[in-house]
């Protein structure tokens, strides 16, 4: 299969890594110089745009290895189980790149570096569930048995995206709601111009195929992983 | 249907009277509660306008605390016994053995919470006899044991484990830890039931959802 690591780079992820960055470079820049700065709140303003393409392609991933996690106990296939722990640790730092972006422009809108809003709570729970996803799978031997376990705690886990994503849009909270309409009490919102828009758009493009990059990269890297766990086995069951 | 559920209660009969002849498990949680509410009590300085408000997080974070130890080891014995071995040998619906421990931890924390409940009024003369405050510790207490079951299963078949199952459990949980709070404060500091309903329904959701789950799972965690 074309997921399988070969001894070359395919051509498609040779493109992919060229793409991703060209798409960063222009990212940046259409952060920088494109968008428009915000009247009110100036120039830290700009780290909306990675902040939420981090955080909407970090909980896809965790979607994913969720999803990953289910094919896997209904048909047990080791490339399940490696894209499972691909899409979570891609999640966990997507996921920490969208709360350190956060938190550096929390620092001069709501003053503070961190509060104990229920975003912020369900988005570091989410983090702290897929940290200790991988720490299940660390405390765990067997390979087959460590894939039937890591499926189902990813589909436990998974069940905190819904609660991230939502928590702005159920719960009163100072987070604001750019996207749809927000709580009236949230500090820090604007209204989107068509330049933010588009460089907005091209974030979560960049965020996207970056992703997908790293994705292929990591599962390659799990293949090669699984491969070495065989031989060790074969040598030390001998 | 009655073969399944006979099959649940003799599991739970079964983890009862290997606790009423040990009584080691209950002791343990109710001495170690007694002493996690000690030292909440010189951590926070409980005194008499600050504990009204705190009451109802140090006694869900004693039960969350208290509750991983009766988890781990009521998985850890039938671990090193090799009596889940015998256990997944017998002809029933292996979700009857989760149904059974689970029902075994959720009377086993219930059992704390009888003790520590007066014990609490008692020392910091708050009044905990509140109908509505009981249920929700009922609600809760589920919510707790029927994932803690599933990770404690788990978590016995892996290193460390006594170290694994709460950083697995506790992520997952806080949803009902922080609903549990807000509820059981609501009702001891008698506000406005508008509040209490999005607490309960999030408690009787998770109530429902995860024992699903758990049932669905636990064939796949105790496969061999």
């Amino acid at each position: 299969m074309a997921l399988r690591s070969a001894s070359k780079t395919p051509r498609l992820l040779q493109v992919l890594n060229f793409l991703s960055l060209a798409l960063l470079l222009a990212a940046t820049w259409m952060v920088f110089f494109y968008a428009p700065r915000e009247a009110v709140m100036g120039e830290v303003q700009r780290v909306f745009y990675f902040h939420v393409a981090a955080g909407w392609i970090g909980m896809v991933a965790f979607i994913a290895a969720a999803v990953a996690g289910v094919l896997y106990l209904i048909r047990p296939n080791k490339k399940w189980d490696i894209f499972s722990v691909a899409a979570v640790e891609l999640g966990l730092v997507y996921s920490f790149v969208n709360i350190a972006a956060g938190s550096i422009w929390a620092r001069p809108i709501w003053n503070t570096w961190w509060t104990w809003d229920p975003r912020l709570v369900t988005a570091s729970v989410m983090e702290l569930t897929f940290l200790a996803y991988l720490m299940l799978r660390q405390a765990i031997e067997d390979p087959e048995r460590r894939a039937r376990f890591g499926a189902i705690y990813a589909i436990l886990g998974s069940l905190t995206v819904p609660l991230t994503y939502m928590s702005i849009r159920i719960w009163r909270t100072i987070h604001p709601v750019v996207i749809g309409s927000g709580d009236p009490g949230a500090k820090g919102t604007f209204a989107m111009t068509q330049p933010m828009l588009v460089t907005l758009m091209v974030s979560l493009l960049t965020f996207t195929v970056f992703g997908i990059t790293l994705l292929w990269h990591r599962v390659r890297l799990g293949w090669q992983a699984d491969k070495v766990e065989e031989l060790h086995i074969k040598v030390m069951g001998m | 249907m009655i073969g399944y559920l006979t099959a649940v209660f003799a599991i739970l009969r079964k983890d009862l009277a290997v606790e009423w002849r040990s009584r080691q498990l209950l002791a343990g949680m109710l001495i170690f509660t007694l002493l996690v509410i000690l030292i909440f009590n010189f951590a926070l300085e409980l005194d008499a306008r600050v504990r009204s408000e705190v009451s109802a997080g140090v006694l869900w974070a004693t039960f969350a605390f208290a509750g991983t130890l009766g988890l781990n080891r009521s998985m850890a014995f039938e671990k090193d016994g090799h009596a889940l071995d015998g256990l997944l040998l017998a002809p029933v619906d292996r979700s009857a053995i989760y149904l059974g421990k689970a029902l075994a931890n959720l009377l086993f924390i219930l059992a704390v919470a009888l003790f520590i409940l007066p014990i609490y009024s008692i020392l910091y003369n708050v009044n905990l006899l509140n109908l509505g405050f009981l249920l929700v510790v009922l609600l809760g207490s589920w919510g707790y044991v029927s994932i803690g079951t599933l990770l404690a299963t788990m978590s016995v078949q892996a290193r460390s484990r006594e170290l694994l199952l709460p950083v697995l459990l506790f992520p997952v949980l806080i949803p009902v830890l922080i609903a549990a709070v807000r509820a059981s404060s609501f009702f001891l500091q008698g506000l406005d039931s508008s509040y209490i309903w999005p607490s309960l329904n999030l408690l009787i959701a998770y109530g429902i959802i995860m024992p699903t789950l758990a049932t669905l799972f636990f064939d796949y965690i105790v496969e061999e």
